[in-house]
């Protein structure tokens, strides 16, 4: 279903770019990191968004709680968390050998997926009755009270949060690294929801974003099939948000743990931009997004916010249907839908985009 | 934590305290709450941007008293301001996402919202601010309660502003416009009323009764650029818990969202205000999901 044409020589050449960017284009390893990243936050958004229908604003959640637990699992396997985090500590500059370093990255990283997956499991146990906006502003809600409870936790160093150990190699390697780590991140997350969707459990939730009566009616355990949808976009949340807080070194809690109105948003602009309900739409959303964030920070120094917060505006409020549903309206026949003919020529689009074989 | 409840059952006057700052900066939520309810009952688009409304309106009076005019007089022309920036964002957006579903509305005006913040600390820069409007600080009860004139003056304000509101919507001609078109925008269409046009002044209208609750919130409290989503979150959790059209529950739920942050802020410390505002909001929203789950049977 929405699949581009030539598929597969696509997945071959975004794959063989992914594997050289960082060696042809050195100085922007960083940002290539960034942006596979956020395909990851795009096709995980999606998988709640697009195609179960709940517009979650509050995922950064599990991206912050991933990040926090990789980081008290790195540091608690071998130091004391509470005096680690304290302001004048002594062992806050502790140096992480080899073996602890990658051993505490490992587990810290399989830790982070799973208890977000627990924390998804247990938010939706009482935040799936909500319904529509309702659940978009209580994700919201949970999203930002997670960041302002995570700043008064003198355990995890409150507002003042927590350094990261510190990668034991060079910092080529450093970046090479967290850079692989990320694309493998991003293509585990597109492999597994390319197939998610080709399966019954993709009919039942797109079942359930078409018409969640009917599909209870019709003996969807919605309930069931939403938290699990919830607890899988968490496990992929989870492992980008350990990545990050390694990345970047330093964890703070309301700018790079829990950022709502910057990466909690920019993960439906990104969905949106690119189409969501598609496959494609968020990897191609996030990418054009990405663009034009780094090149408006570059050059409208100031008036960044100011551009981003238009371009959201705009996209939504007048290019609702992304990228990939406008092509799929402009040439449907590419896509594998069938077009009546006395169709194509009355009215431009088909009569049902949620009926694509 | 403990000591401070220690604090408030042997010396009960500061409760005096904590109950009166309550209920004044309550009326002020209750005011931008009321502007929420009417846009969301009327057009139901959810305006997240409902904060930055408010803090516009502050930064208006920041503006006013450096040109030395005293925020009370800068309330009038921000009402008519605010409301034909309100009507000029309808035009712009609104109109086109009335149709829509309403989580395109959520995300339209956050856009917006962050446009809306991002210019005012471009234009103002980040620092808190406070418009002074020359009041006295009065003290009773044996000088153990402070409370600032232009806080009652404040509150008055609000009482007459939102006695006007409610007088112009229930006698005027627009007013019970707006009351049809809510009710039923079809059958108002059908009976003459330019409810495109209703649309437009009910947006406006909730823009400038923003701008007013901001001019008293400059007055008696601090603004900055990204207070805002507070504000906004403040006015979602009032409606969400009064429900729309019951300005009643409006009224009763602002003053006890700010008595609770009031009492939030001394008990567990002013870091938790916030926390508290959020945590009621998803609080309000499963207390009513709990009371709707009676009605519905789920396949579990």
């Amino acid at each position: 279903m929405n699949a581009l044409p030539n598929e597969h020589r696509i997945h071959l050449a975004v794959l063989a770019f992914g594997l050289a960017a960082p060696f042809i284009f050195g100085a922007f390893t960083f940002q290539f990191t960034i942006l596979w990243i956020m395909i990851l936050f795009a096709l995980t958004w999606d998988m709640m968004g697009g195609q179960m229908g709940y517009n979650s604003l509050g995922n950064i959640v599990f991206f912050g709680a991933g990040m926090y637990i990789c980081a008290v699992v790195q540091v608690g396997l071998y130091y004391d968390v509470g005096l680690y985090t304290a302001p004048d500590s002594s062992i806050s500059g502790a140096s992480f050998t080899y073996q602890q370093y990658f051993t505490g990255l490992v587990l810290g990283l399989i830790c982070a997926a799973i208890g977000c997956v627990l924390l998804a499991f247990v938010m939706s146990s009482f935040l799936f009755g909500l319904r529509g906006p309702y659940f978009a502003i209580g994700t919201l809600g949970i999203a930002l009270s997670a960041g302002e409870l995570m700043g008064a936790w003198e355990w995890v160093g409150a507002g003042s949060g927590i350094a990261m150990p510190v990668f034991p190699g060079g910092v080529e390697a450093r970046s090479l690294m967290f850079y692989f780590i990320a694309l493998g991140a991003a293509a585990a997350t597109y492999w597994f929801v390319r197939w998610l969707y080709s399966t019954r459990y993709g009919l039942a939730i797109n079942a359930i974003r078409d018409d969640e009566e009917k599909a209870e009616a019709m003996g969807v355990h919605t309930k069931r099939y939403k938290s699990i949808t919830w607890s899988f976009s968490a496990f992929f949340l989870g492992i980008s948000g350990g990545l990050f807080g390694n990345m970047t070194g330093f964890i703070e809690p309301l700018e790079v743990a829990f950022p709502t109105v910057t990466f909690g948003i920019f993960m439906v602009a990104m969905a949106l931009l690119g189409g969501k309900g598609t496959i494609w739409g968020p990897v191609i959303g996030a990418t054009l997004f990405h663009v034009i964030k780094e090149v408006t920070w570059t050059y409208l120094l100031g008036w960044q916010w100011v551009a981003l917060g238009l371009l959201i505006v705009i996209n939504v409020v007048f290019f609702q249907q992304g990228i990939m549903g406008w092509m799929q309206r402009k040439w449907p026949e590419r896509f594998g839908i069938q077009v009546d003919a006395s169709m194509r020529k009355g009215s431009e689009r088909p009569s049902d985009r949620t009926s694509t074989p | 934590m403990l000591d401070n409840i220690a604090i408030l059952t042997a010396a009960p006057v500061f409760n005096v305290q904590l109950i009166l700052d309550g209920i004044f900066i309550g009326a002020i939520f209750a005011l931008a709450a009321y502007g929420l309810a009417l846009v969301w009952g009327v057009m139901n688009v959810k305006n997240l941007a409902q904060g930055e409304f408010v803090i516009m309106g502050g930064y208006f009076a920041h503006v006013m008293a450096g040109w030395g005019i005293h925020p009370i007089i800068a309330l009038i022309p921000a009402i008519v301001v605010m409301f034909l920036f309100g009507w000029g964002i309808y035009r712009l957006i609104i109109r086109w996402i009335i149709q829509h579903d309403m989580f395109t509305s959520l995300l339209a005006t956050f856009g917006m919202a962050l446009v809306i913040q991002q210019s005012l600390n471009l234009a103002f820069g980040p620092e808190i601010q406070t418009v002074d409007s020359g009041f006295e600080i009065r003290f009773i009860l044996d000088g153990l309660v402070t409370v600032a004139e232009i806080k009652l003056v404040s509150f008055l304000l609000c009482v007459l502003l939102a006695g006007i509101v409610v007088v112009f919507m229930k006698r005027s001609r627009m007013g019970q416009a707006i009351r049809a078109t809510a009710q039923d925008p079809r059958a108002a269409r059908v009976m003459g009323i330019d409810t495109e046009k209703v649309y437009a002044f009910t947006f406006a209208l909730n823009a400038a009764i923003c701008g007013a609750a901001g001019v008293l919130i400059s007055m008696i409290w601090v603004i900055q650029p990204f207070y805002g989503i507070t504000h906004s979150i403040r006015s979602f959790v009032i409606v969400t818990a009064a429900g729309f059209g019951n300005l009643p529950g409006v009224i009763v739920s602002a003053f006890g969202l700010g008595l609770a942050e009031q009492y939030s802020g001394f008990v567990l410390g002013a870091e938790f205000q916030q926390a508290t505002v959020v945590g009621l909001l998803v609080v309000v929203l499963v207390w009513r999901q709990l009371l709707l789950s009676r009605h519905r049977q789920v396949v579990q």
